[in-house]
């Protein structure tokens, strides 16, 4: 019993001490092979990290639901990209020409909208026909990204609202701005999957899913808001992004799939479902971009980042196999 | 009566369904527009299929064997950019055979990661897209590659060359599908192959290696990056980094459009290159017809929905999913 309970103990705090280690060893790497005079754990630079992290951890907060829930989303990068063009684009529109700029409230619902509606397209699909997650948001992300290519051809959109942009880089406390939305996302989601019965649910659907019918949960609605939540996540990530950047090519989001999975994997959520948690995701972001920030201190390029990553995901996915094969071994005996 | 006459109506459908779509397509484009079935017309779609097309043939394996492979884009640019390297340093003769082992020594890692260690092929393959897009790159230095010599090399045969008036990448591609079919269809490995991604518990109870087999449906994906690698620096003679990015998902759609189940245990070769080929037509007919070139994503979204929907709709015999 003490046994399983250590075991679980390490596997719930492993990300945390990779991250440590990340921290311990670019500081002392850094301090030898760095070019820069700047120490590695500097404040700022560290306040920067949240900062960067920003975009893909707002996404890999709601794939971590989705995942929990035993579905995946392929589309967020597709998604991320048209809702940035809707923002950008929708205030030349010439309906809102007089209003100044109270456009900028009505880009972001509009922006916003358009990742819910996307979102629950895929929910509903994937509900009514009973075709895999998988193979759903595999097309969306073709089919989004075609939409993206067709409002604008290869040309990149771009609006530059300087009030927007003064929006964008301001900071709450001495915290940038897409730092809080990030912490008050994991904070609200946290919420949702621990303390709300839709958290619950989502768990017993993921983890087993005939039980859960048979328990009375309605596995279609669960599934069909947890997608609409990623939806509005990629969206948000979106308007955080572009409001301070102000131009969007039609490439933008491509990968970003992989990186917020990556990231999900990272922090120990399972791919079949019924496990993971919103907190050891965010410890993910953090500590993929404590890696990309990390070797890029000390002189490694895109190239090494890359390899290191994939490499990374593989061993972490072995660990885990052989942390879990342990427990059960301890409770057969 | 009526009943049972709807139902094996269904079960041709299920079965036959992307032939059924396919004709119709094809008939539909035909009416549309008299050039799409020109022979020059329906060479130039096959042709230009052939890469993606050699690429899903191998994935087939990985697919029916139960599973994925998201890291065949990134593989392929490894091999295009190793084979157009060693093309100034050794030749062509030893590139080509070089290139080869080194594309099939990664498959043959992945196939170990997979295979003997048992871990999930999703994240193995999503790790190997990044990792390998780094050795890519660190191999290149970041910089294009191009072979020195252009006009003097006769390398620019398998992407360019033509075979009794028939161009060399349809022949490669033609060739390698009833290969690979022969093998998985009438070899006791191909058997084997679907005996594991059908029903791993039971193959391994019957004594069927699971590890060999997943090893070796890995390799033989490798080989056909590989092969694709060697179309496409033949065919262009110089590459980026990141020529081959975002293929392993639209190989994926191929297979999947070719009725193959990402659960294992169903699909055949000559239905993925079926597939391939509707891909490749559906953009061609929606651009002879004067579509704007991004809708083909669209319809292929649509598609792909459609074709998987049909399909499990005709086996459980319901239009909606029982899901409440």
């Amino acid at each position: 019993m003490q046994n399983e309970n250590r075991t679980r103990l390490i596997k719930d705090s492993a990300i945390w001490g990779f991250i440590v280690l990340e921290l311990i060893f670019f500081s002392v790497a850094g301090h030898y092979l760095s070019l820069s005079e700047s120490a590695f754990m500097d404040i700022d630079n560290m306040l920067l990290l949240l900062k960067q992290s920003a975009p893909i951890g707002i996404i890999a907060l709601g794939m971590t639901i989705v995942m929990i829930n035993g579905n995946i989303d392929l589309s967020v990068g597709a998604t991320f990209a048209l809702s940035a063009i809707v923002m950008l684009d929708s205030m030349t529109w010439s309906i809102f020409a007089g209003i100044g700029d109270w456009v900028i409230p009505i880009a972001w619902g509009l922006a916003l909208l358009t990742g819910v509606v996307l979102g629950a397209i895929n929910g509903l699909i994937v509900w009514k026909t009973g075709v895999d997650a998988f193979i759903v948001t595999l097309g969306a992300m073709l089919g989004y990204r075609g939409l993206v290519f067709m409002y604008n051809g290869e040309e990149p959109t771009f609006h530059l609202n300087w009030t927007l942009v003064d929006m964008a880089e301001s900071s709450i406390l001495g915290f940038e701005t897409p730092t809080v939305i990030l912490v008050i996302c994991a904070v609200l989601l946290w919420l949702l999957m621990t303390k709300t019965v839709h958290g619950r649910n989502a768990y017993a659907i993921g983890d087993n899913r005939e039980a859960a019918v048979n328990a009375g949960i309605r596995v279609g609605p669960h599934m069909m808001i947890n997608f609409t939540i990623i939806g509005f996540l990629a969206a948000l990530s979106a308007v955080v992004f572009y409001s301070a950047s102000g131009s969007v090519n039609p490439n933008d989001g491509e990968l970003y799939e992989l990186w917020v999975i990556t990231a999900v994997v990272l922090g120990g959520t399972k791919l079949t479902g019924g496990k993971g948690s919103i907190i050891a995701t965010f410890g993910g972001v953090i500590a993929i971009q404590l890696l990309r920030k990390g070797l890029g201190h000390i002189g490694a390029d895109t190239a090494m980042v890359n390899l290191v990553i994939g490499l990374i995901l593989i061993a972490v996915l072995y660990m885990d196999r052989q942390l879990n094969r342990k427990g059960q071994e301890e409770l057969k005996t | 009566m009526e009943n049972q006459r709807l139902k094996s109506l269904m079960n041709f459908l299920a079965k036959q369904g992307i032939l059924v779509a396919f004709a119709i397509f094809m008939i539909g484009f035909t009416l549309a527009n008299e050039r799409f079935l020109a022979i020059d017309n329906v060479m130039g779609v096959i042709r230009s299929s052939a890469i993606l097309g050699v690429m899903a043939l191998g994935v087939t394996f990985v697919v029916i064997g139960g599973n994925l492979d998201l890291s065949v884009g990134s593989m392929m640019s490894f091999s295009t950019i190793v084979v157009l390297d060693l093309h100034d340093k050794l030749g062509p003769e030893l590139a080509i055979p070089v290139m080869f082992l080194m594309t099939m020594a990664i498959g043959a890692v992945i196939g170990i990661l997979v295979g003997y260690l048992k871990l999930n092929s999703l994240i193995v393959t999503l790790g190997m897209l990044s990792a390998i897009h780094g050795l890519t790159l660190t191999y290149s230095g970041g910089k294009n590659m191009d072979i020195a010599d252009k006009s003097g090399t006769w390398f620019s045969v398998f992407g360019q060359g033509t075979f009794l008036g028939i161009s060399v990448p349809i022949v490669i591609f033609g060739v390698l599908a009833l290969i690979l079919s022969a093998l998985l269809g009438k070899t006791p490995f191909g058997r084997k192959v679907y005996a594991v991604g059908g029903n791993n518990v039971a193959a391994t109870f019957s004594g069927i290696p699971r590890a060999r087999v997943v090893f070796m449906t890995y390799v033989i994906s490798s080989f056909c990056v590989a092969t694709a690698g060697l179309l496409q620096a033949s065919r262009s003679l110089g590459s980026q980094n990141t020529v081959g990015q975002g293929l392993e998902l639209e190989v994926l759609a191929a297979v999947i459009l070719g009725g193959a189940s990402l659960l294992g245990g169903s699909g055949t070769v000559i239905k993925t290159a079926i597939g391939v080929l509707i891909l490749g037509f559906i953009q061609n007919g929606l651009l002879l017809v004067g579509l704007d070139f991004y809708v083909q994503y669209v319809v292929t979204w649509a598609i792909i929905v459609l074709a998987v929907w049909l399909d499990i709709a005709a086996k459980r015999g319901r239009i909606w999913s029982p899901i409440a």
